[in-house]
């Protein structure tokens, strides 16, 4: 076969020489799948466009590039190498994805529909908001919708994600207090139990972190906390449930203290699938929170995004919302619906990104949620607390649960059996050849080996005991044949078993190979 | 309707399992007077009854695909996408899947995202990809981060030309807000028409300055060989982010090749649709030797215990998840599907598809801009080359002159006046392959009118 890219060269950094070569100098890895150069053969090509119905026009000489170098592919070579990818992939539609934290739930097929209506995905975003009243009403009806499952005064769709949402809250907290002319707050307080992005985004801010331990329940540690609350604290980022899957049993107490000395509580959303028309943060006094359409709220996680991130806030922090927010700019009147358009909060942060926010992403929130409504979403959140109860429950004995206590969504597990050296690693990935994604592991950092369990609420109780007893026999094995651990996951045949083993990691970050080519070297093809 | 799979029967068996008696006591934790409060929504729809809905919504807009015929740009570009797109992104296997943090079973993402990173570094002739930001906004302001985290903090001051994106622009004041970090150039009140080129910016470098940030082409549309900007930046000490459109970079001299540090912009034009907005693709490229200081995941290639080639998140020590707040950047996601369908629409394309792609836009861009100017009271506000938009100034207020092209099924260009004060009565019109011929010239008669009123 024909290879464009065989003559680029052989050099030792980016550059590799493709598979076929290496495996002929022998020791060279074993290619699954040709990379889409590797696939590339001058003069193919996967899609024409017509001749100009316009005179040509003078092209800039000295401006224009010299080459283009982009794979030569027909159609079909570019549909089977994607399918072939895909078959390498774990995913929702293919089985069960208990990944805490991440709320993998099932993501309906009508969303994928609406979303693309040619109505909705023909729309420019800069189109005079008279063409586009479909699509503001969509967005006005759904921070509505929000405002109230949530209990807050105002929201934004405009974040493109959960830690795009928590810099825009963090950003906005920031501001109502120098907007009081108190600009000595500078710290932020933040519990041991977090996710990543609350320390990053509150350091992306300019602020200073002070993390706040976790008492012997779980919850956060109310001396710890007191001590902490000074006139220096811009607020505390709360994440309720926490990552231990636990409902703090003094919010009222913890969002109290951080008031009294004028701070702000931002409540993480991240786990807002367990609260769903259980208890609107807004109602415990929380200030400001971000929601993650991309878990609550059904829409795809797409392989790492697009998610979406919208903020709530309560009123007093409404006027420093992200602009522009979707409002009525002209009421309606008897048989004339209100006209929508785009307004700005008086003391705006400003913009987080062009546009509106993900679009696309909100039409398949819209669509969940008007097909729940308020039972429905009720629902949501008792059976994904059912199911992790349940798993809890059927694993306890068998793997250690620190903090035993009724937990919400998801579940902290110790990934280690007594007698054995294997590790929550080893468990995670021996899991694979059950058939399963391995849950979260080794987060949150307060949990030695942990594995966290989010089963969602759209799993069959089959699927939650098959996984329990893959989970029980692991952990047999472990002990019988810690070996069978270390390894896995194996070579096994059949429909969504893993092709792949182990991954040398280290390998990985030394060589840095991050292309299939080293653009310096094209021009000797 | 809800996608709840236990029978009331399980359900029973499963509270027992737990040891509780009903539902609610579960959420025992939760304080008595907020729980379960009643919640004032719609009731719940069918199937049937929300793809009605949502379908009625759909058709409260006037669409550029049936109802109008579109010559609006401004950052957001319509260009037809070949139906495989698609196809391959509404895979189950793709669209379903989580962040590939489990590389044995995720080598579909990770090796969709390796080719990425790979297309995306030769459209743009650097050497570093990342996985892709939010959208182009984004990814400028994330080149701030990098600049301020590869100098410490030490270098407080960014140079933007005031040609860059206006919501560019105001994204990255709001990103800087938290940070002691001065922005100069981004002031296009005090700019002429004639003041808003590239030989203004470089007299604002000084050795304070960590990075300078040009648009290619502008917002105007124009092209310029930064190559003299970017050494006299260099010459200080500063970096260079160029914004890019990714279809003018099949046709033109890259940023890359100009000597650009970093090169970023806006993926949407790669087969993405326009959809009100978003989602669209941030795409992010820099030297290897910044690469430590570049936010958002990476994926490199490694083997596996098999000896098989195989794909890694990489260097995932400069994320959020480790570094906590001394991360460049809290970003977590990535834009994965969108890279995705970026990475089929270039392989699709290819080189040759790409270039025609490119090239229909600047002979019918040129064809309209020659048309438009030849009527009376219009005129190019700019002679410098341009790509597929392009600045004019108009007769009348550029809302007025919309107003009257939308009465002819147009969508007529940006109003510059919004943003530059200066630029009153100045559009911007954007073309590409999806205007035919008679569009175009309808354009231009349309225009004819208004300057007759």
């Amino acid at each position: 076969m024909t290879n464009s890219s065989t003559t680029l060269g052989t050099g030792t950094s980016t550059l590799r020489p493709p598979d076929r070569d290496r495996q002929a100098q022998g020791g060279a890895p074993l290619c699954v799948e040709p990379t889409i150069y590797e696939l590339s053969s001058p003069g193919r090509t996967g899609v024409t466009f017509p001749d100009p119905d316009v005179p040509r026009a003078e092209l800039p000489e000295s401006m224009l590039r010299a080459e283009l170098p982009l794979p030569e592919l027909a159609e079909v070579d570019v549909v089977r190498h994607y399918m072939h990818l895909s078959r390498f992939n774990y995913s929702v539609d293919g089985g069960f994805y208990p990944l805490g934290s991440c709320t993998m739930k099932y993501n309906p097929k009508i969303n994928e529909d609406t979303a693309r209506l040619p109505g909705f995905a023909f729309t420019h975003p800069l189109q005079p908001v008279e063409t586009v009243q479909g699509n503001l009403a969509l967005m006005y009806q759904l921070q509505e919708w929000l405002k109230e499952i949530s209990g807050f005064a105002a929201v934004t769709l405009q974040p493109a994600a959960g830690a795009h949402g928590e810099l825009t809250g963090v950003l906005i907290m920031r501001a109502y207090h120098r907007d009081r002319g108190d600009a000595k707050r500078v710290k932020m307080l933040i519990p041991d139990s977090a996710h990543g992005t609350n320390p990053a985004s509150s350091g992306m801010s300019g602020l200073e972190v002070v993390q706040i331990p976790s008492d012997p329940r779980g919850n956060v540690d109310l001396a710890a906390l007191e001590a902490a609350c000074d006139e220096t604290v811009v607020g505390l980022m709360l994440t309720n449930p926490n990552t231990l899957g636990l409902f703090d049993e003094h919010v009222e107490e913890v969002v109290k203290i951080v008031h009294e000395c004028g701070g702000l509580v931002y409540g993480d959303g991240a786990n807002l699938n367990a609260l769903l028309g259980v208890l609107r943060p807004g109602d415990v006094g929380i200030d400001v929170m971000h929601f993650n359409l991309h878990k609550t709220f059904s829409t795809p996680h797409g392989g790492g995004g697009p998610g979406s991130g919208p903020v709530g806030v309560a009123a007093r922090l409404a006027e420093f919302l992200p602009a522009p927010i979707v409002g009525v700019i002209e009421e309606g009147e008897e048989d004339l619906p209100p006209l929508f358009g785009f307004v700005t909060p008086k003391k705006t942060i400003g913009r987080l990104k062009a546009f509106h926010g993900h679009f696309g992403m909100l039409v398949r929130a819209y669509t969940y949620i008007a097909m729940h409504g308020a039972d429905g979403l009720r629902q949501v959140a008792e059976y994904s607390v059912l199911n992790a109860n349940y798993l809890k429950a059927r694993l306890k004995g068998v793997y250690t649960v620190p903090f035993d206590r009724i937990c919400m969504h998801e579940f902290v597990a110790e990934g280690k059996v007594e007698g054995s050296d294997v590790k929550a690693l080893d468990i995670a990935k021996r899991l694979m050849d059950y058939d399963f994604h391995p849950p979260t592991n080794y987060f949150p950092l307060i949990v030695h080996e942990a594995l966290m369990i989010e089963p969602t609420e759209t799993e069959n109780k089959d699927t939650l005991d098959r996984f329990a007893d893959a989970l029980i026999k692991i952990a047999e094995e472990a002990k019988t044949d810690p070996a069978l651990l270390h390894s896995a996951p194996h070579a096994l045949t059949g429909a969504g078993k893993t092709p792949f083993g182990r991954m040398d990691e280290v390998k990985a970050a030394r060589e840095l190979v991050l292309c299939c080519w080293l653009p310096e070297k094209y021009s000797e093809q | 309707m809800n996608y709840i799979p236990i029978s009331p029967k399980e359900r029973d068996a499963m509270l027992a399992t737990i040891g509780v008696k009903s539902m609610e006591e579960l959420f025992r934790d939760v304080p008595k007077k907020h729980r379960f409060p009643k919640l004032d929504l719609p009731p719940a729809l069918t199937e049937m009854e929300v793809a009605a809905e949502l379908n009625e919504l759909a058709l409260g807009n006037e669409n550029i695909r049936t109802d109008l015929v579109s010559f609006l740009g401004a950052g957001a570009y319509n260009h037809y996408i070949p139906a495989v797109v698609d196809h391959i992104l509404r895979r189950g296997e793709f669209y379903t899947a989580y962040t590939p943090y489990q590389p044995e079973i995720s080598q579909g993402t990770l090796q969709a995202i390796f080719e990425y990173q790979s297309l995306i570094a030769a459209l743009t002739s650097m050497e570093v990809s990342n996985a892709s930001h939010y959208d182009g906004a984004t990814a400028v302001a994330e080149s701030v981060n990098m600049a301020y985290a590869q100098f410490r903090g030490k270098r407080t001051k960014v140079v933007i030309s005031p040609a860059v994106h206006p919501q560019y622009r105001e994204t990255l004041r709001t990103y800087v807000q938290g940070m002691d970090l001065t922005l100069a150039g981004d002031d296009p009140e005090t700019v002429s028409s004639e003041q808003l080129s590239v030989n203004s910016l470089e007299a604002l470098v000084d050795e304070n300055t960590a990075l300078v940030i040009v648009q290619y082409p502008d917002f105007f549309g124009r092209i310029y060989d930064y190559t003299a900007l970017i050494e006299a930046a260099h010459a200080a000490g500063a970096l260079v982010c160029v914004a890019a459109n990714p279809t003018a970079l099949a046709l033109f001299k890259t940023p890359g090749e100009m000597g650009a540090d970093m090169v970023v912009g806006e993926g949407q034009p790669l087969g993405i649709p326009l959809s009100y907005g978003g989602p669209y693709l941030g795409f992010f490229t820099t030297r290897k030797q910044y690469i430590h200081k570049m936010a958002g995941r990476l994926v490199g290639e490694t083997v596996d215990n098999r000896g098989q080639r195989a794909y890694v998140l990489t260097l995932t020590a400069r994320e959020q998840h480790i570094k906590r707040e001394r991360a460049t950047s809290n970003i977590c996601t990535n834009q994965g599907l969108m890279a995705l369908a970026s990475a089929v629409y270039m392989s699709l394309l290819g080189q040759t598809g790409l270039r025609q792609v490119a090239e229909l836009c600047y002979h019918k861009a040129h064809y309209a801009a020659k048309n438009i100017s030849k009527i009376k009271g219009y005129s190019l506000c700019f002679d410098t080359p341009f790509f597929h938009e392009f600045s004019v100034c108009c007769p009348q207020p550029v809302e007025a002159i919309n107003d009257h092209l939308l009465e002819h099924g147009i969508l007529g260009g940006y109003d510059l006046g919004r943003d530059y004060p200066s630029l009153k009565d100045h559009m911007l019109i954007a073309v590409t392959e999806m205007n035919t011929k008679d569009e175009i010239d309808a354009l231009v008669d349309a225009l004819a009118e208004v300057n007759h009123d």
